[in-house]
């Protein structure tokens, strides 16, 4: 024991390991009332972690070339040892991912987490998931099935819409004049390196600054304004043992839901591995139906709703680009929904349906009734983010408390 | 005789599900055999190795070898065909696929209609189509078993006073070696096959699954016990 103090002595004036210790988990003070929608980032950063390991057992097989790639998937599924539970977790990953990281999001629609002066941690987060949605597209290239050729397809030929850069844009996407040989190795690199690499750096410096101005709450109340004689927040207890204990717990649960999927229902009836991606990429044959993966039919089905080319992508990357102007959209002193007036309330709940609703419908062909629907849940989609200012700024608020709300 | 615009349609009043069940070796014995016999003519399935095969489906060696391996030797060998790819373009003016993982392509149960909905049809080069697959250039490779269906006709009048002709349902024409509930059996059991050669692991994953999702359920009531005790001290 004299010795282990002795070690951390050693390493304290070498580097500031206990110094990060306290500062970071068990004297970083969070507010108590943390309740469901707070277990998601944790689990992000463990999505993350599964995605990592999975990913570098996958890669030690799998072969980046359009001959091999899809042989390369049934060799790891067939006959490397355990090779079908690192690719089934992958794939359940990602898609695990991206619900884990949407609920996340909506956390801060709920508490006001992305206000002053947390603006800049929504930002970073805004980053994250730009991040994420390009290592899901190049990823999804690899098992080079005849989705992932013709989506790639698809998605590039949108950025090739672009006015006058479009081209040369889709040709530097490419490497090639159509999605080849060298796509997919460039798409490689970019999903097993570029991307993780700059998903890492943007988690840490998320985190970082979240650390700095402390976690919001279900309340909305900030803990720091009230402070005891330690200069410990009242409303606040040490991350470390209360919230890694419970984020145990919400592990625990994820898993539960994880590993019944991972094995018992791995393919989620087509929406985690569509059905027609087990057919080798077929340049010469272009699928009936080509739909993006589930977690981007929202952007797919407003991309659709414009009638106009270069319209529909300019308003598909408007939606997401929209995001990040909420911290200054929202006129409203209140955070949280508790205390938020009945405009925000409908508006957020009307939000929250377009959104679901149009990642339904970019899942479907687009038939004349659906059209017209993608193109409604569209205005409510953006009307959301436009007419923010002006409700939020006349909604009839409830008074905040002072202190945390804890049973 | 070119019927003008013959419209195919839901042949049978039934549509056409199947339950799987891939726990069941024998039905997977049976349909390995008339994968083997029927469609590796042409097929392929060069994910698949024959020793794997035979560990999973319970196949002594000397029986793998002599009644399942036609183009090898070594047992350790993939699934492979004889028929050269130009070759097969030019016969069938399409290479027919590999079949490794037809069954998560198709599904059951496209497979299963499939299968069943082989009808002759004298303007096909086979003689025959397909409900299910419009104007395929498979032959009806189980066509010994099943014998040959036909076609039964009916008009459908529109508005504007014309008549189309539909099939209406498909009738057993000459007869097979197999009854029909005994070759609708048989499709049973190669589909069922075709599920597992799809995707060999499954009979694994979902016995370990059980396994994982209890330790886990233990693990949960302990985790949340741990948490309550610790946040005893929250007031």
């Amino acid at each position: 024991m004299k010795q282990l103090c002795a070690l951390l002595q050693w390493i304290d004036a070498r580097f500031p390991l206990t110094k990060l210790w306290n500062e970071h988990l068990a004297r970083y003070y969070a507010p108590k009332n943390f309740n469901f929608w707070y277990f998601f980032g944790s689990l992000a950063l463990f999505v993350l972690v599964i995605q990592i390991v999975t990913g570098i057992w996958l890669t030690m097989t799998y072969k980046p070339s359009a001959e091999q790639a899809f042989a390369s998937v049934e060799y790891i599924m067939r006959d490397v040892e355990w090779g079908w539970w690192m690719r089934y977790m992958h794939s359940t990953g990602g898609s695990a991912f991206f619900i884990v990281v949407y609920l996340h999001m909506f956390r801060a629609l709920l508490y006001g987490s992305f206000k002053k002066p947390r603006e800049l941690l929504w930002l970073t987060g805004m980053f994250i998931y730009l991040t994420l949605m390009a290592e899901g597209f190049f990823g999804y290239l690899l098992p080079w099935g005849q989705m992932s050729y013709w989506g790639a397809q698809v998605i590039i030929s949108l950025f090739g819409a672009v006015p006058f850069v479009g081209e040369e844009l889709a040709l530097l996407i490419r490497g090639d004049y159509v999605v080849s040989d060298v796509t997919l190795n460039r798409f490689f690199s970019l999903h097993v390196i570029a991307m993780p690499l700059v998903l890492l750096g943007l988690v840490f410096v998320h985190i970082i600054a979240l650390h700095e101005v402390g976690s919001n709450n279900p309340d909305g109340v900030e803990i720091k304004k009230h402070k005891d004689q330690n200069g410990i927040p009242l409303d606040g207890i040490p991350f470390h043992p209360y919230y890694t204990v419970k984020d145990i717990v919400g592990v625990v649960v994820f898993l539960i839901i994880f590993t019944a999927i991972v094995f018992f229902n791995p393919e989620m009836g087509g929406y985690f591995l569509e059905h027609n991606n087990f057919i080798p990429a077929d340049p010469l044959k272009t699928p009936e139906h080509i739909a993006p993966v589930w977690y981007f039919t929202p952007y797919y089905a407003i991309l659709r709703a414009i009638p106009n080319q270069v319209g529909g992508v300019f308003a598909m990357g408007l939606a997401v680009m929209l995001f990040f102007f909420l911290p200054w959209l929202d006129r409203s002193p209140v955070k949280s929904i508790r205390y938020r007036g009945w405009k925000y309330r409908t508006a957020l709940t009307a939000f929250v349906v377009s959104f679901i609703a149009l990642g339904w419908l970019g899942m479907q062909v687009a038939t004349p009734v659906y059209s017209w629907m993608a193109k409604f849940f569209t205005l409510i989609y953006f009307l959301f983010f436009f007419l923010m200012p002006f409700y939020t700024s006349t909604d009839n608020d409830k008074p905040v408390p002072d202190r945390v709300n804890y049973p | 005789m070119l019927f003008p615009a013959v419209l195919t349609a839901k042949s049978a009043p039934d549509t056409y599900h199947m339950t799987v069940n891939t726990a069941d070796v024998k039905s997977l014995q049976r349909g390995a055999r008339i994968f083997v016999n029927y469609c590796m003519g042409c097929h392929s399935a060069s994910y698949m190795r024959y020793n794997r095969l035979a560990a999973d489906l319970g196949i002594a060696d000397e029986t793998l070898k002599s009644n399942f391996m036609f183009g090898t030797d070594r047992t350790g060998n993939t699934m492979e065909i004889a028929m050269k790819g130009s070759d097969a373009l030019r016969f069938f003016s399409v290479a027919p696929p590999d079949l490794s993982v037809i069954a998560r392509s198709r599904g059951a149960d496209w497979l299963y209609e499939y299968f069943m909905t082989f009808y002759r049809d004298p303007a096909r080069p086979t003689g025959v189509n397909n409900l299910k697959f419009r104007d395929v250039a498979m032959p009806h490779v189980l066509w010994d078993l099943q014998g040959y269906q036909k076609p039964v006709y009916k008009k459908i009048g529109h508005s504007d006073g014309s008549t189309t002709e539909v099939i209406e349902k498909l009738v057993q024409d000459t007869p097979g070696r197999l009854k029909p509930e005994e070759y609708r059996k048989t499709v049973h059991d190669l589909i069922n096959f075709l599920v597992y050669l799809s995707e060999p692991a499954k009979l694994q994953r979902q016995k370990i699954g059980v396994w994982v999702i209890l330790y886990l359920l233990v693990f949960l009531v302990l985790a949340y016990l741990l948490k309550k005790e610790y946040w005893r001290d929250v007031h």
